[in-house]
């Protein structure tokens, strides 16, 4: 039971740490970005390639393909997005939608459907003895490496100026420049620091996760559920429903495992009749 | 009178009904029924997201289990095949009382983000179900009977299944051109006003939230007659950025156009099977975003533009 617990709590981890970055981008930006998942999936596919091709370990991609895609997605911000971003949201949508279809179809043809193989890093290959059980010490890893970054992020928004500026513009935007604050100076590196955090995600998953083009498509569904039950642009919410949603699915798989895929459709289901706002979320979001 | 209104001008009209009789002349039937098809899920899309201002992206929930349901009652009733295709939209329209109930309550990027979480959640149970759906190999061999006439040729076939198209896009129009779809404009333009009108408008997004799973149902309760099997593809995500696809393409808000963007991509996708090509995504994608940047008006919408000019 403790063991399922965490198991959801490493699952969660990934929901949250891609429900955080889509709930960065859309409070700037006021876009859903539908490539989030083909960028976790390119996350994992950049630390794969770099070990395939080059050699590169898991320690170098952790910090390198994040960066990487984090500049692609700047430019991706400064060519495309900015240019749909007055109009209605739903373009925006759409765009990454075609982009996600591009990105992922494209590994597809390169690499085709099967799974790729990725070790373990080889300091993490052993278990921790967590006093009630002993557990895979990269999945260990993987949750506290997770929560810092989750937690980094909240010191970083509600403690430094960056981040009062970010949550100013989230709320209030036109009141922020108003005040005399450019607001669109930040627009760009918020959106590239969303598409690292997913890219993070992917880097993370490659050694316990099945690296192939469909990984990031059906995963980004689930954390759009995820981010309506935590709360319509609450940042907090969605880390939390993060870690929540994997618990449950988690206790889900092991109790009843023919629910366990639809589980989380269920909750977001019934979040939606009980609070459609969400648990954490402004109703002025509907 | 009525027939002077359709689409505003007679010829059109006309153009349309003949380029529909005409079509599996022109391309390979089995395509040409997919088109037929597709166009009336576009334009079943373009109902909620052009008059409503709703984006449904989780539509391929009801054109997919309507496609299971058609094909079950046609493989274990052996009722003709029209039963069996209503039967599948009333499935559809069924299933999105409860999906359509939870999801108006979110409005704009939400409400695509949660119709597509449901249609995820039936892509989920349609391959769990394996002893119904027949789980990644699909539900197969589902017959075409019509009181013993032969169906088997798809050249055939397409005139058996257009009127069924026909009937549905049909039904679209006078939904449009009615007081109700007046309403559905006027909450798409300006939901607080029509709200302070007193309209009820969340019976009415519902409603025609159902009419258009049911006509989406329709369509892809043939589409499961024609290829005589129903397969996962048909509840995947993809179906329901296609469908969205074919409505941009086509032009939001024209409903016509959706048959013109399912007749572009059906058309493209079956050339690129053809040549082998099987990463469809990298060039529908590429269609798709360059249609959003700098062709948001659709071929129909800059079509009509320049009539009226």
């Amino acid at each position: 039971m403790l063991q399922q617990a965490f198991n959801g709590l490493v699952g969660g981890a990934f929901y949250a740490l891609l429900a955080l970055g889509l709930a960065v981008i859309f409070g700037m930006l006021g876009v859903v970005n539908f490539a989030h998942g083909a960028f976790y999936m390119l996350g994992a596919f950049g630390s794969y390639v770099l070990l395939d091709s080059w050699g590169v370990n898991f320690w170098v991609a952790l910090p390198l393909v994040p960066v990487v895609l984090g500049v692609a997605g700047t430019v991706l911000e400064r060519l495309f997005i900015r240019r749909l971003a007055p109009l209605d949201p739903l373009y925006n949508f759409l765009f990454t939608f075609g982009l996600a279809l591009i990105l992922q179809d494209l590994v597809k043809r390169e690499y085709g459907v099967q799974s790729q193989p990725y070790p373990r890093p080889s300091a993490l290959g052993g278990s921790i003895d967590l006093g009630l059980f002993d557990y895979p010490a990269y999945q260990v890893f993987v949750l506290a490496v997770s929560v810092v970054v989750c937690g980094a992020v909240w010191v970083v928004l509600t403690r430094t100026r960056v981040g009062m500026i970010v949550r100013a513009a989230t709320e209030r935007p036109e009141l922020t420049r108003a005040l005399g604050i450019d607001v669109a100076r930040w627009v760009t590196p918020v959106f590239g620091f969303g598409v690292a955090l997913a890219a993070f995600a992917g880097v993370l998953a490659a050694p316990m996760r099945a690296v192939n083009p469909l990984m990031g498509a059906d995963l980004i569904i689930t954390v759009f559920a995820v981010v309506v039950i935590g709360g319509l642009g609450s940042v907090f919410g969605s880390v939390a429903a993060g870690f929540a949603v994997g618990i449950v699915s988690a206790l889900g798989n092991y109790y009843a495992p023919s629910l366990s895929q639809t589980l989380v459709f269920i909750l977001m289901a019934a979040v939606l009749l009980w609070r459609p706002a969400g648990l954490f979320g402004r109703e002025e979001a509907l | 009178m009525i027939l002077s209104r359709l689409a505003g001008r007679p010829v059109l009209l006309v153009i349309g009904l003949v380029a529909a009789l005409l079509l599996p002349w022109f391309v390979y039937p089995p395509v040409a029924l997919d088109i037929a098809c597709w166009a009336l899920f576009a334009a079943a899309v373009d109902l909620l997201l052009g008059f409503t201002g709703l984006l449904s992206f989780g539509h391929a929930a009801f054109w997919g289990s309507a496609a299971y349901a058609t094909g079950l009652i046609a493989v274990h009733s052996g009722l003709p095949f029209p039963v069996a295709v209503l039967g599948g939209a009333a499935f559809s329209a069924v299933l999105a009382v409860p999906i359509g109930y939870l999801s108006i309550r979110l409005r704009g990027i939400y409400f695509a983000m949660v119709t597509l979480a449901f249609a995820q959640m039936v892509y989920f149970v349609a391959n769990q179900w394996r002893d119904v759906t027949g789980g990644e190999n699909g539900l197969q061999g589902i017959p075409r009977d019509f009181f013993g006439v032969d169906l088997s040729d798809p050249f055939f076939f397409y005139y058996a299944g257009l009127p069924f198209i026909l009937a549905g896009l049909f039904v679209a129009w006078r939904i449009v051109r009615s007081p109700f779809g007046r309403v559905l404009v006027s909450i798409r333009d300006n939901s607080a006003r029509a709200r302070a009108l007193g309209y009820s408008i969340d019976r009415y997004k519902l409603l025609v939230f159902v009419l258009s799973a049911a006509l989406s149902g329709l369509g892809g309760g043939l589409f499961a007659i024609g290829h005589g099997f129903a397969s996962l593809d048909g509840v995947y995500w993809t179906t329901s950025g296609q469908a969205v696809m074919m409505v941009v393409l086509g032009g939001i808000g024209t409903l016509w156009g959706g048959a013109i963007g399912a007749a572009l991509i059906v058309e493209l996708n079956d050339r690129l099977a053809t040549a082998g090509f099987q990463e469809t995504g990298i060039i529908t994608g590429a269609i798709f975003i360059v249609v959003v940047l700098v062709f948001r008006r659709g071929v129909w919408g800059t079509a009509r533009t320049l009539l009226e000019r």
